[in-house]
């Protein structure tokens, strides 16, 4: 049905628009430290759960928004974005039948794994030096794991989105 | 592929930078959502602004009537003084930078990396920002515009990490360079032997050096010097002037680069005359 269809792209439009808002949000510096990465988590859910609507190029896309929307290198949120969601596609079938816990475990490595893969591209611009508060948005990423899965099924569910 | 692609992006972002002109493209597409996000804070501030009682503005108006008027007086002398350094300048035959533009920018709230200190304002290369553009507060120097988008631009403060500025000691002169040091209300003086001349108080201005910052606007005070003995530098910290964390109206600064020509010598002297004075 192309009207429900259209209907289902724009939830996770708008999700996704939701997820860039939330990420740039105002927090006092000890509150922006925690603050994780909100598209990846979504692009995450959407990719397990509606693997044929959220392939690697639409998270290519939208890592490429993030980081002219964080003002950093062109790409370096595109690469791990497309890697990362590469990732959730190959298993896909096999996550959405694992507990929260498992999945919270696969997040964090998810996560772990972008983090790292940010650590690395900004080292070799220049050796950077980092707070170690650069992993803490990984743990509280896995922590709002949850939240995000049931705002997210809530959001599906509404009215299915085939 | 799409792992290529980004990897190409990378890499030719970092040689030779050229993709502004992608970068401008996508950030109108992207600057919509940082005017959202900032937009409850607008809101909440607008609606505390009408619901100001009269009495509460009049007072306002009042105190701000009278600092106009220390501000204008002030201004009277300043304005004979800047004739007479022009005139003093043109007798030693020296160039005098005059005349910057100011724009007013609004900050939007909005926090894009939390180890780096880069501001996001409502003004973009609409209104002719580019970068590297001084920005200043009503304090002193803030920052200068770090990358300028069709709506927005990015401006990186004094006291981030890989900011560097240009600075002198107003007491006696003394050049030297700030760097920021990741805090917001700390700048460290690295490059300073422990003999320097140079003391907790001490107005640091900038220098005018580097040509990005015009000369002459406070920077910051010095508020610590330890001289270390064991080793080449002192460790020198000192507070910016300007409010970093607390306005939310800057100023972008357009200078001059062409300098006010000379006046024409005052007659009377002549090439001799002023050799001899010399």
């Amino acid at each position: 049905m192309p009207l429900n269809n259209y209907i289902g792209f724009f939830r996770i439009l708008l999700t996704l628009i939701f997820a860039m808002c939330l990420r740039i949000v105002p927090l006092s510096s000890e509150l922006a430290v925690l603050n994780p990465d909100w598209v990846l988590i979504v692009l995450i859910y959407w990719s397990l759960y509606i693997p044929e609507r959220v392939g690697i190029f639409n998270a290519w896309t939208f890592g490429l928004l993030t980081d002219v929307l964080l003002g950093r290198m062109l790409g370096q949120y595109a690469l791990a974005y497309s890697l990362i969601i590469y990732i959730c596609l190959k298993f896909h079938k096999r996550l959405r039948q694992f507990p929260l816990l498992q999945q919270g475990l696969f997040i964090f490595f998810c996560l772990l794994l972008s983090q790292l893969l940010l650590f690395f591209i900004k080292n070799l611009q220049h050796p950077a030096q980092l707070h170690a508060s650069f992993w803490l948005p990984v743990f509280t990423g896995t922590l709002s794991w949850p939240l995000v899965y049931g705002l997210l099924s809530f959001v599906s569910m509404f009215r299915r989105i085939k | 592929m799409a792992v290529v692609l980004s990897i190409t992006l990378l890499i030719t972002e970092h040689t030779n930078s050229k993709l502004g002109g992608i970068r401008t493209t996508i950030s109108i597409f992207v600057d919509p959502l940082k005017y959202l996000v900032s937009l409850p804070i607008t809101i909440v501030e607008q609606i505390s602004d009408s619901a100001s009682t009269y009495s509460a503005l009049k007072a306002e108006n009042e105190i701000l009537k009278e600092d106009q008027l220390i501000h204008q007086t002030r201004l009277l002398k300043f304005e004979a003084l800047e004739k007479e350094n022009i005139r003093l300048r043109a007798l030693l035959e020296n160039s005098f930078k005059l005349g910057e533009q100011v724009l007013v920018a609004e900050l939007l709230s909005v926090n894009m990396a939390p180890y780096e200190h880069i501001l996001v304002v409502n003004k973009g290369t609409r209104f002719g920002v580019h970068p590297q553009q001084p920005v200043l507060d009503a304090n002193g120097v803030v920052g200068q515009v770090f990358r300028a988008l069709p709506f927005t631009s990015e401006i990186m403060l004094i006291t981030d990490p890989n900011h560097a500025i240009p600075v002198q000691v107003n007491r006696n002169g003394l050049l030297t360079i700030a760097v920021g040091s990741g805090q917001l209300n700390r700048l460290i003086l690295p490059f300073l032997p422990s003999n320097a001349d140079i003391r907790p108080g001490d107005l640091l201005i900038t220098s005018g050096l580097g040509g990005t910052f015009p000369q002459g606007y406070p920077v910051a005070v010095v508020d610590e010097f330890t001289a270390q003995p064991n080793k080449a530098f002192a460790t020198i910290t000192a507070t910016p002037k300007a409010l970093l964390d607390r306005n939310r109206e800057l100023m972008i600064v357009w200078s001059k680069s062409v300098p006010v020509p000379l006046i024409a010598k005052p007659a009377g002297i002549e090439e001799g005359g002023l050799d001899a004075i010399k």
